[in-house]
């Protein structure tokens, strides 16, 4: 495995995701652009400005280059996982002084920032170990305005699926402009505390537009967007028809007690890319 | 026609300003998140600030050697910043923020005060707002506070477009646009009742 080439390809990965929208947000933009008008339409027409100024120079879409995000599944098989931890670390310090990014990590007591976007903790790697040899890194850089809109609702298993609907339409209408919409709402279901609120993190990786596998998911997830949208927050919190792109949705089954409800809120600049190893050292960027 | 405001905006031209109105900004503007509010509350203005425009933002900067470089800078939250800013306003009379998201009561009570406005940028756009910004004359307190929160003095040309979503007539798109999201919420919660 050669570890310079690695550390390049993820600095590589960290740049596309940081100033190339995919194409399923800039479609989704697109048709919300159409569709709405006046101030709503102003904000979505800037928002695709922006996308080709960043895309064509290659700089931040946003100038909060977020909390640098690895979700890795590795390969138990993988040959290069005892050095991967220091290899993503490695290409953060790179990625913050050539794209570069913000220094986006605070000490939480003293405030001291080390300027390269390390820390405690921080890059956050989630750590999945999958059979196989392979290993796929899924990029989600996330920013601070719309991480702030996340919750988490220890529901009473009695208010139902209606309570449900309720917690998270009331919720991101109550974010209103904060989390920069329209943007995707993601959603975990189940589980504890802490996994329903990493399982709506996840949800954020599928593409605008894709359904979960399970119909009546997938229909309570088209739903969810209908309501949020017809409240009509909008683009920027300005007013318009479309305050979300999608709402993802992922579960766990529950205890009888717990009706566990996390919510994890991207922002319109849904940044995201991947990066896939072989087991002979072959790296492909996505 | 672009309505183009120029720095030093006086009381009387924002006191033009309603809500609605698209304009653009050229001349000095100065970046403040909530450590540089803190600071200036605590220890004065670093420059002369009365009549620039006040940019709720934390940009990337690079250094090359020219000196220092606007990459990104796109507005930040800036209801954060609203513990502070009626404070603030009185002190260091701005004549335009530049934020997204909206602002509160104790802000927009402030604006009318002072004579100032409150304009929305479309958030997450860093890419485009830099194209605006021409030049970065100084940076305030970098060491101390860190890029994101340090004072960037920019130098602008067309900044924009703003959309003025307060106003100094104590007009906010905010709490109009509220009650109308109040009402819909009320047909929303209750179609989830029905299972509809």
């Amino acid at each position: 495995m050669n570890d310079e080439e690695l550390i390049r390809q993820l600095v590589a990965a960290i740049r596309k995701a940081e100033t190339v929208l995919g194409k399923d947000v800039v479609l989704a933009l697109k048709e919300a652009s159409e569709a709405e008008s006046g101030t709503a339409r102003v904000q979505l027409e800037t928002m695709l400005e922006n996308v080709t100024a960043a895309r064509d120079g290659s700089i931040p879409m946003c100038q909060d280059t977020g909390i640098q995000t690895f979700i890795v599944r590795v390969g138990a098989k993988y040959p290069g996982l005892s050095s991967l931890r220091s290899q993503i670390i490695q290409a953060v310090r790179r990625a913050t002084v050539e794209i570069p990014l913000r220094p986006n990590t605070v000490h939480p007591f003293t405030g001291e920032n080390p300027g390269d976007n390390v820390g405690e903790h921080v890059p956050y790697i989630s750590w999945e170990i999958v059979d196989g040899d392979r290993c796929v890194i899924e990029l989600l850089p996330k920013g601070g305005g719309s991480e702030n809109c996340a919750a988490l609702g220890m529901l009473s298993p009695g208010v139902g699926i209606k309570g449900v609907k309720r917690f998270i339409v009331d919720h991101v209408v109550g974010c209103a402009g904060k989390p920069c919409p329209p943007g995707i709402v993601g959603v975990g279901i189940g589980g504890g505390a802490d996994l329903c609120l990493k399982l709506a993190k996840l949800s954020l990786l599928r593409p605008v537009g894709a359904r979960h596998p399970e119909e009546n998911v997938a229909s309570l997830e088209v739903e969810l967007r209908d309501l949020i949208n017809g409240s009509g927050i909008g683009p920027m919190g300005m007013g318009g028809k479309t305050t979300c792109l999608d709402v993802h949705i992922e579960y766990a089954h529950r205890h009888p007690a717990s009706l566990p409800v996390g919510i994890v809120y991207q922002c319109w600049a849904d940044r995201r890319a991947r990066v896939t190893i072989d087991a002979g050292g072959k790296i492909e960027v996505i | 026609m672009k309505r183009i405001l120029q720095t030093p905006i006086s009381e009387q031209e924002a006191r033009d300003l309603h809500v609605g109105d698209v304009i653009y900004i050229t001349g000095a503007m100065f970046t403040a998140r909530d450590e540089a509010h803190l600071k200036m509350l605590e220890e004065g203005e670093p420059f002369p600030v009365s009549g620039l425009a006040l940019y709720h933002c934390g940009p990337v900067v690079r250094k090359d050697t020219a000196g220092w470089k606007i990459v990104s800078a796109g507005p930040t939250t800036s209801a954060r910043m609203e513990i502070f800013e009626d404070r603030f306003l009185e002190r260091f009379p701005v004549r335009a923020i530049i934020g997204k998201g909206g602002m509160g009561e104790k802000t927009l009570a402030a604006l009318r005060k002072v004579g100032a406005v409150y304009t929305h940028y479309t958030g997450g756009a860093g890419a485009l707002a830099a194209q605006a910004i021409s030049d970065i004359t100084d940076v305030h307190w970098l060491s101390e506070l860190g890029m994101p929160e340090a004072v960037w003095v920019l130098s602008v040309k067309e900044f924009g477009p703003l959309t003025v979503t307060m106003d100094a007539h104590g007009e906010s798109l905010y709490t109009t646009l509220g009650e109308t999201v109040h009402e819909n919420m009320q047909a929303i919660h209750d179609r989830i009742e029905r299972g509809e």
